[in-house]
Protein backbone atom coordinates (compact mmCIF):
# COMPACT_ATOMS: atom_id res chain seq x y z
CA UNK A 1 0.00 0.00 0.00
CA UNK A 2 1.41 3.26 -0.77
CA UNK A 3 -0.97 6.22 0.17
CA UNK A 4 -4.71 5.88 0.98
CA UNK A 5 -7.07 6.37 -1.79
CA UNK A 6 -11.01 7.24 -2.33
CA UNK A 7 -10.14 4.69 -5.61
CA UNK A 8 -11.53 0.67 -4.98
CA UNK A 9 -9.56 -1.51 -5.23
CA UNK A 10 -11.92 -3.10 -8.04
CA UNK A 11 -10.96 0.08 -10.11
CA UNK A 12 -7.31 -0.23 -9.04
CA UNK A 13 -6.76 -3.65 -10.49
CA UNK A 14 -9.17 -3.25 -13.25
CA UNK A 15 -7.17 -2.95 -16.58
CA UNK A 16 -3.95 -4.84 -15.44
CA UNK A 17 -2.30 -7.76 -16.86
CA UNK A 18 -0.97 -8.27 -19.49
CA UNK A 19 -3.90 -8.23 -21.95
CA UNK A 20 -5.26 -4.80 -19.72
CA UNK A 21 -8.46 -6.98 -19.75
CA UNK A 22 -9.69 -9.96 -17.78
CA UNK A 23 -9.00 -9.38 -14.01
CA UNK A 24 -12.18 -7.24 -14.40
CA UNK A 25 -14.32 -10.19 -15.68
CA UNK A 26 -12.75 -12.10 -13.05
CA UNK A 27 -14.24 -9.97 -10.44
CA UNK A 28 -17.20 -9.66 -12.70
CA UNK A 29 -17.35 -13.49 -12.79
CA UNK A 30 -16.67 -13.88 -9.05
CA UNK A 31 -19.53 -11.44 -7.88
CA UNK A 32 -22.24 -13.13 -9.76
CA UNK A 33 -21.20 -16.55 -9.33
CA UNK A 34 -21.57 -15.30 -5.16
CA UNK A 35 -25.23 -14.04 -6.21
CA UNK A 36 -26.22 -17.32 -8.11
CA UNK A 37 -25.41 -19.49 -5.27
CA UNK A 38 -29.03 -18.53 -3.51
CA UNK A 39 -30.77 -17.37 -6.78
CA UNK A 40 -29.89 -20.82 -8.54
CA UNK A 41 -31.26 -22.57 -5.27
CA UNK A 42 -34.38 -20.37 -5.52
CA UNK A 43 -34.80 -20.62 -9.23
CA UNK A 44 -34.37 -24.86 -8.35
CA UNK A 45 -37.39 -24.81 -6.05
CA UNK A 46 -39.57 -22.42 -8.05
CA UNK A 47 -39.16 -24.73 -11.12
CA UNK A 48 -39.97 -27.57 -8.92
CA UNK A 49 -43.23 -25.95 -7.88
CA UNK A 50 -43.77 -24.55 -11.50
CA UNK A 51 -43.44 -28.36 -12.93
CA UNK A 52 -46.22 -29.44 -11.24
CA UNK A 53 -48.52 -25.94 -12.19
CA UNK A 54 -50.79 -26.46 -14.80
CA UNK A 55 -51.44 -23.26 -17.54
CA UNK A 56 -53.09 -21.33 -14.83
CA UNK A 57 -51.15 -22.69 -11.54
CA UNK A 58 -47.99 -21.49 -13.37
CA UNK A 59 -49.43 -17.52 -14.19
CA UNK A 60 -51.28 -18.01 -11.16
CA UNK A 61 -47.67 -18.54 -9.34
CA UNK A 62 -45.43 -16.29 -11.74
CA UNK A 63 -48.06 -13.50 -10.70
CA UNK A 64 -46.63 -13.08 -7.07
CA UNK A 65 -44.03 -10.15 -6.46
CA UNK A 66 -41.88 -12.99 -4.69
CA UNK A 67 -41.22 -15.23 -7.41
CA UNK A 68 -41.17 -13.08 -9.66
CA UNK A 69 -38.71 -11.08 -8.67
CA UNK A 70 -36.52 -14.05 -7.86
CA UNK A 71 -36.44 -15.22 -10.94
CA UNK A 72 -36.05 -11.67 -12.61
CA UNK A 73 -32.96 -11.71 -10.52
CA UNK A 74 -31.71 -15.53 -11.25
CA UNK A 75 -32.30 -14.74 -14.85
CA UNK A 76 -30.26 -11.06 -14.74
CA UNK A 77 -27.50 -12.21 -13.13
CA UNK A 78 -27.36 -15.55 -14.84
CA UNK A 79 -27.25 -14.07 -17.98
CA UNK A 80 -24.17 -11.55 -17.06
CA UNK A 81 -22.31 -14.75 -15.80
CA UNK A 82 -22.82 -16.72 -19.07
CA UNK A 83 -21.81 -14.06 -20.65
CA UNK A 84 -18.26 -13.80 -19.24
CA UNK A 85 -18.51 -17.47 -19.65
CA UNK A 86 -18.71 -17.92 -23.42
CA UNK A 87 -16.72 -15.16 -23.84
CA UNK A 88 -14.00 -16.91 -21.92
CA UNK A 89 -14.43 -20.10 -24.02
CA UNK A 90 -14.23 -18.12 -27.40
CA UNK A 91 -11.19 -16.38 -25.88
CA UNK A 92 -9.55 -20.09 -25.60
CA UNK A 93 -10.53 -21.96 -28.46
CA UNK A 94 -11.03 -19.36 -31.37
CA UNK A 95 -7.80 -18.46 -32.93
CA UNK A 96 -9.24 -16.96 -36.32
CA UNK A 97 -9.55 -12.81 -35.55
CA UNK A 98 -12.40 -12.56 -37.81
CA UNK A 99 -14.42 -16.03 -36.75
CA UNK A 100 -13.56 -14.75 -32.73
CA UNK A 101 -14.54 -11.00 -33.17
CA UNK A 102 -17.80 -12.58 -35.21
CA UNK A 103 -18.41 -15.21 -32.30
CA UNK A 104 -17.93 -12.74 -29.44
CA UNK A 105 -20.38 -10.66 -31.05
CA UNK A 106 -23.11 -13.34 -31.47
CA UNK A 107 -22.76 -14.21 -27.53
CA UNK A 108 -23.47 -10.76 -26.97
CA UNK A 109 -26.40 -10.62 -28.65
CA UNK A 110 -27.35 -13.78 -27.34
CA UNK A 111 -27.40 -13.23 -24.41
CA UNK A 112 -29.31 -9.75 -24.53
CA UNK A 113 -32.04 -11.43 -26.93
CA UNK A 114 -32.56 -14.13 -24.18
CA UNK A 115 -32.92 -11.60 -21.02
CA UNK A 116 -35.07 -8.97 -22.55
CA UNK A 117 -37.02 -12.12 -23.89
CA UNK A 118 -37.63 -13.81 -20.66
CA UNK A 119 -37.84 -10.42 -19.09
CA UNK A 120 -40.83 -9.31 -21.46
CA UNK A 121 -42.74 -12.76 -20.31
CA UNK A 122 -42.26 -12.39 -16.49
CA UNK A 123 -43.53 -8.36 -16.59
CA UNK A 124 -46.42 -9.57 -19.03
CA UNK A 125 -47.60 -12.24 -16.96
CA UNK A 126 -46.77 -10.19 -13.78
CA UNK A 127 -48.78 -7.26 -14.85
CA UNK A 128 -51.68 -9.25 -16.75
CA UNK B 1 -1.95 -14.40 -30.04
CA UNK B 2 0.81 -12.83 -32.33
CA UNK B 3 0.37 -13.19 -35.84
CA UNK B 4 3.57 -13.28 -36.61
CA UNK B 5 4.97 -15.94 -39.01
CA UNK B 6 8.09 -17.79 -37.99
CA UNK B 7 10.59 -19.32 -40.09
CA UNK B 8 10.21 -22.53 -38.30
CA UNK B 9 7.42 -24.53 -36.24
CA UNK B 10 8.29 -23.32 -32.29
CA UNK B 11 8.13 -25.95 -29.71
CA UNK B 12 4.37 -26.32 -28.39
CA UNK B 13 4.09 -26.45 -24.65
CA UNK B 14 2.53 -29.79 -23.95
CA UNK B 15 -1.25 -29.90 -23.65
CA UNK B 16 -4.24 -31.84 -22.94
CA UNK B 17 -3.89 -35.19 -24.90
CA UNK B 18 -0.53 -35.99 -23.53
CA UNK B 19 -1.80 -35.18 -19.71
CA UNK B 20 -2.39 -38.39 -17.62
CA UNK B 21 -6.35 -37.85 -16.87
CA UNK B 22 -7.00 -37.08 -13.27
CA UNK B 23 -9.71 -36.34 -11.13
CA UNK B 24 -9.50 -32.65 -11.04
CA UNK B 25 -8.97 -32.04 -14.62
CA UNK B 26 -11.98 -33.90 -15.41
CA UNK B 27 -13.73 -31.93 -13.07
CA UNK B 28 -12.44 -28.64 -14.77
CA UNK B 29 -13.95 -29.86 -18.13
CA UNK B 30 -17.36 -31.04 -16.86
CA UNK B 31 -17.16 -26.99 -15.39
CA UNK B 32 -17.08 -25.96 -18.38
CA UNK B 33 -19.10 -28.72 -20.32
CA UNK B 34 -22.09 -27.95 -18.14
CA UNK B 35 -21.61 -24.21 -18.15
CA UNK B 36 -21.69 -24.16 -21.86
CA UNK B 37 -24.81 -26.62 -21.70
CA UNK B 38 -26.42 -24.18 -19.14
CA UNK B 39 -26.22 -21.79 -21.71
CA UNK B 40 -27.90 -23.43 -24.52
CA UNK B 41 -30.21 -24.77 -21.75
CA UNK B 42 -31.90 -21.22 -20.95
CA UNK B 43 -33.37 -21.11 -24.50
CA UNK B 44 -35.83 -23.88 -22.51
CA UNK B 45 -36.62 -21.74 -19.67
CA UNK B 46 -37.18 -18.45 -22.60
CA UNK B 47 -39.22 -21.09 -24.22
CA UNK B 48 -41.14 -21.87 -20.62
CA UNK B 49 -41.69 -18.20 -19.55
CA UNK B 50 -42.84 -16.97 -23.21
CA UNK B 51 -45.09 -20.09 -23.62
CA UNK B 52 -46.70 -19.20 -20.41
CA UNK B 53 -46.87 -15.34 -21.06
CA UNK B 54 -49.28 -16.28 -24.02
CA UNK B 55 -52.15 -18.20 -24.35
CA UNK B 56 -52.86 -22.00 -22.83
CA UNK B 57 -53.11 -23.12 -26.31
CA UNK B 58 -49.30 -22.13 -26.46
CA UNK B 59 -48.27 -23.15 -23.05
CA UNK B 60 -49.71 -26.76 -23.79
CA UNK B 61 -47.09 -27.05 -26.24
CA UNK B 62 -43.78 -26.44 -24.32
CA UNK B 63 -44.94 -28.00 -21.30
CA UNK B 64 -46.29 -30.93 -23.38
CA UNK B 65 -42.67 -31.31 -24.88
CA UNK B 66 -40.84 -30.35 -21.15
CA UNK B 67 -43.31 -33.59 -20.10
CA UNK B 68 -42.18 -35.85 -22.84
CA UNK B 69 -39.66 -38.61 -22.25
CA UNK B 70 -37.39 -36.44 -24.47
CA UNK B 71 -37.93 -33.47 -22.39
CA UNK B 72 -37.51 -34.74 -19.28
CA UNK B 73 -34.38 -36.40 -20.00
CA UNK B 74 -33.23 -32.81 -21.34
CA UNK B 75 -34.36 -31.46 -17.99
CA UNK B 76 -32.63 -33.72 -15.64
CA UNK B 77 -29.52 -33.25 -18.00
CA UNK B 78 -30.46 -29.19 -17.10
CA UNK B 79 -30.68 -30.17 -13.54
CA UNK B 80 -27.92 -32.22 -13.10
CA UNK B 81 -25.95 -29.51 -14.85
CA UNK B 82 -27.18 -26.84 -12.70
CA UNK B 83 -26.01 -28.61 -9.82
CA UNK B 84 -22.71 -29.99 -10.77
CA UNK B 85 -21.68 -26.28 -12.21
CA UNK B 86 -22.76 -24.76 -8.74
CA UNK B 87 -21.07 -27.02 -6.87
CA UNK B 88 -18.04 -26.23 -9.06
CA UNK B 89 -18.12 -23.25 -9.01
CA UNK B 90 -17.95 -22.93 -4.54
CA UNK B 91 -14.99 -25.13 -5.35
CA UNK B 92 -13.61 -22.16 -7.55
CA UNK B 93 -14.57 -19.37 -4.91
CA UNK B 94 -12.58 -21.66 -2.04
CA UNK B 95 -9.64 -21.77 -4.56
CA UNK B 96 -9.89 -18.19 -4.84
CA UNK B 97 -9.56 -17.37 -1.37
CA UNK B 98 -6.71 -19.65 -1.05
CA UNK B 99 -8.07 -22.61 1.02
CA UNK B 100 -8.11 -26.37 -0.18
CA UNK B 101 -5.10 -26.40 -2.55
CA UNK B 102 -2.96 -29.42 -1.36
CA UNK B 103 -3.37 -32.32 -3.18
CA UNK B 104 -5.68 -34.34 -0.86
CA UNK B 105 -7.87 -31.48 -0.34
CA UNK B 106 -8.27 -30.38 -4.26
CA UNK B 107 -8.68 -34.46 -4.60
CA UNK B 108 -11.89 -34.33 -1.95
CA UNK B 109 -13.24 -31.18 -3.46
CA UNK B 110 -13.05 -32.82 -6.97
CA UNK B 111 -14.59 -35.77 -6.01
CA UNK B 112 -17.42 -34.15 -3.34
CA UNK B 113 -18.30 -31.53 -6.60
CA UNK B 114 -19.26 -34.98 -8.94
CA UNK B 115 -20.63 -36.79 -5.58
CA UNK B 116 -22.26 -33.68 -4.62
CA UNK B 117 -24.23 -33.02 -8.15
CA UNK B 118 -25.55 -36.17 -9.02
CA UNK B 119 -26.93 -36.34 -5.81
CA UNK B 120 -28.67 -33.30 -5.37
CA UNK B 121 -29.93 -34.17 -8.90
CA UNK B 122 -31.68 -37.10 -7.44
CA UNK B 123 -33.06 -35.36 -4.42
CA UNK B 124 -34.60 -32.52 -6.91
CA UNK B 125 -35.96 -35.14 -9.08
CA UNK B 126 -37.31 -37.34 -5.98
CA UNK B 127 -38.66 -33.98 -4.74
CA UNK B 128 -40.65 -33.75 -7.95
CA UNK B 129 -41.83 -37.08 -8.17
CA UNK B 130 -43.20 -37.14 -4.57
CA UNK B 131 -45.19 -33.59 -5.63
CA UNK B 132 -45.88 -33.55 -9.38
Amino acid sequence: MTEPSLRTSRRRFNYLGSAHSGTGDHAKMHLTSLALIPLAIAFMVMMLRLGAHDYNGVRNYLGHPGPTILMILFIGTGILHMQIGMKAIIDDYVHDHAIKDAALIANLFFCVALGVTCLYALVRIGLA
Amino acid sequence: MSDLKLGRARPMSPHLTIYRLTMTMMMSMAHRVTGAALYLGTLLLAWFLIAASMNSATFAVASGFMHSWLGMLILFGFTWALMHHLLGGVRHALWDYGWGLDAPEREWLAIGTLAGGLGLTLVVWLIYGIWG
